[in-house]
């Protein structure tokens, strides 16, 4: 579409009708949460309305600075494990005949459908000690006796890399697809082997969808729940889980609610930068 | 580079396709209890999955949800994509960050907010405020779809019905819709799939008095494993993978997922 048509009365309506459902049932939701941080919670059961502080003062307590933490630091390994392994191999493919090419695509599409609670339990079975990867090794030979990987960090940082490597391959699919392949047959017209081209032309291009691939993966993981639920322990939760443990069991929907908030400024942040990096290299494109 | 090419592809492989084997090879375990390497083989936790009512309801609540609102989240995607891509609308950029915005959020976000609506509204744990929730949250999905279909759309086809007299109207539902229709089915299919593996959004809504299938799944992993969950898993891995399949045949998916068509042609 070129040219865009002047919106008359009835453009409006049509505009009207997304625009008061969205309003309705996110903007005014949204509204009513923050409002809520700010409501008296009754020990022990509800809440009501009112004006205090007490909720947002409680994210400066211990525990959730604690919970801020460890989410952020898994994210971001999260996010460090997915670049390194997907960035090497999305070039790979996007660079195979049409037939593997499609097929692993399906393979990772097939992956990002997959339930966070299927995820979790697939790896609790497989790192677990009845029928895992130990088992495997025990009859083969190579392990004396089955062990259990899960609940533990590694499990969790594992479950979260396998829910993010697709999202994490689909970002740098498109930038690495459209690669122009002149000039990586340029570099190694001139010489440079596969490697050399590899590192000294392909990753430097492609440094911003690098940054915004890790970004998103840091963003995504930071929202997950069912992994750390099912494959870590209590003190592998992420805030996810520490949000709505606390809107559901500990019924304090408004210290919940700021927390939610928090995590809200978080995200947007993360999303900010990687909507800057695309502008900008839009821009120099 | 040749080799590191092959052995990380198999590797990422098997790292990706390594719960799909560990749920086909539990779920068709005769043994209850799950053990490695498997003793005897039989169908017949997927016949349970089908016999057990507590399962049977969580698969109909869960295809209902997913059905309802990948609908309703097209019919809201549908005018959105189309007015702001075919007016000049003031603000549009704005409102269109108001769309992607949900999907952009942790999940447990919209949940949160969407409890203490519900809660507020007096209506809570209800199967249509799942639906509303989900259908707000995966808007996002046939929002980016619809609009990239009008921006890639040939501006002369409905230029061209409008030179022949056809009303804006009349140009909209034989010209524009018809081009557009692979891409809301598109978002349908994709908002269909996600919805259908929606845990925290569904469970913070109505968790207590709606069991959908990922809500069961994780409440029966509490008190142990069974091969039914597999079995469950598989019947979910199928569904998403033949989508995704059909997707390939019929419509484009290597275009869809962003790879330049000019390049896709060189490859054999």
């Amino acid at each position: 579409m070129t040219e865009r048509r002047k919106p008359t009365r009835g453009t409006y309506l049509v505009l009207g009708v997304p625009l008061a459902f969205l309003g309705v049932f996110f903007l005014l939701p949204f509204g009513i949460m923050v409002a809520t941080s700010f409501y008296h919670r009754i020990p022990g059961g509800f809440y009501e309305a009112g004006f205090e502080l007490a909720s947002w003062r409680r994210l400066f307590s211990g525990v959730f600075l604690e919970r801020t933490g460890f989410s952020l630091l898994i994210s971001l390994l999260a996010g460090g494990v997915c670049i390194v392994v997907a960035f090497p191999f999305t070039y790979f493919l996007s660079r195979m005949r049409r037939r593997p090419h499609v097929a692993l695509l399906i393979v990772v599409m097939s992956a990002l459908s997959l339930s966070e609670v299927i995820v979790g339990f697939t790896w609790s079975v497989l790192l677990g000690r009845a029928a895992g990867l130990s088992n495997i090794m025990v009859w083969l030979g190579l392990m004396d006796e089955a062990r259990a990987y899960q609940p533990g960090f590694l499990a969790v940082l594992l479950g979260l890399c396998y829910i993010a490597f697709p999202y994490c391959v689909l970002t740098l699919y498109p930038s690495l697809s459209r690669l122009d392949r002149e000039v990586t047959e340029a570099a190694q017209t001139l010489g440079a082997s596969p490697w050399r081209t590899f590192w000294t032309v392909v990753v430097p291009i492609s440094r911003p969808i690098i940054m915004a691939g890790f970004l998103l993966v840091f963003v995504f993981t930071l929202g997950s729940y069912l992994i750390s639920a099912i494959l870590g322990r209590p003190e592998h939760w992420t805030l996810s889980v520490f949000i709505s443990d606390q809107a559901s069991f500990n019924a304090n929907v408004p210290f919940a609610a700021a927390m939610a908030l928090f995590l809200t400024v978080l995200s947007l942040a993360m999303v900010g930068i990687v909507m800057l990096i695309e502008s900008r290299t839009r821009g120099a494109a | 580079m040749r080799a590191a090419k092959w052995v990380l592809t198999t590797v990422v492989l098997l790292f990706l396709l390594a719960p799909l084997l560990v749920v086909a090879i539990v779920s068709i375990n005769q043994n209850r209890y799950m053990d490695f390497p498997p003793e005897g083989f039989s169908f017949h936790w997927y016949a349970e999955l089908f016999n057990d009512i507590g399962w049977r309801s969580a698969i109909q609540k869960s295809l209902t949800v997913a059905t309802a609102s990948a609908a309703l989240a097209v019919a809201v995607a549908t005018p959105f994509a189309y007015v702001l891509r075919a007016y000049r609308i003031r603000l549009s950029p704005l409102l269109y960050a108001v769309g992607i915005l949900p999907f952009m959020l942790p999940p447990v976000i919209s949940a949160l907010g969407a409890q203490v609506f519900w809660n507020s509204t007096g209506h809570a744990g209800q199967i249509e405020n799942v639906i509303i929730a989900h259908a707000v949250f995966f808007s996002t999905l046939p929002l980016i779809t619809i609009s990239l279909a009008m921006e890639t759309m040939d501006p002369a086809l409905p230029e061209a019905a409008q030179t022949l007299g056809a009303s804006p109207r009349t140009t909209f539902r034989t010209i524009t819709l018809p081009l557009l229709v692979p891409s809301m089915i598109t978002g349908f299919a994709a908002a269909f799939v996600l919805s259908l593996n929606e845990y925290i959004i569904a469970y913070l809504v109505a968790g207590f008095s709606v069991e959908t299938l990922p809500i069961k799944i994780f409440n029966s992993l509490r008190y142990g494993f069974t091969p039914t969950i597999a079995a469950v898993s598989v019947v979910f891995i199928l569904i998403a993978a033949s989508v995704f399949t059909l997707f390939a045949i019929f419509g484009n998916l290597l275009r869809f997922l962003g790879a330049d068509p000019a390049i896709l042609d060189r490859q054999p």
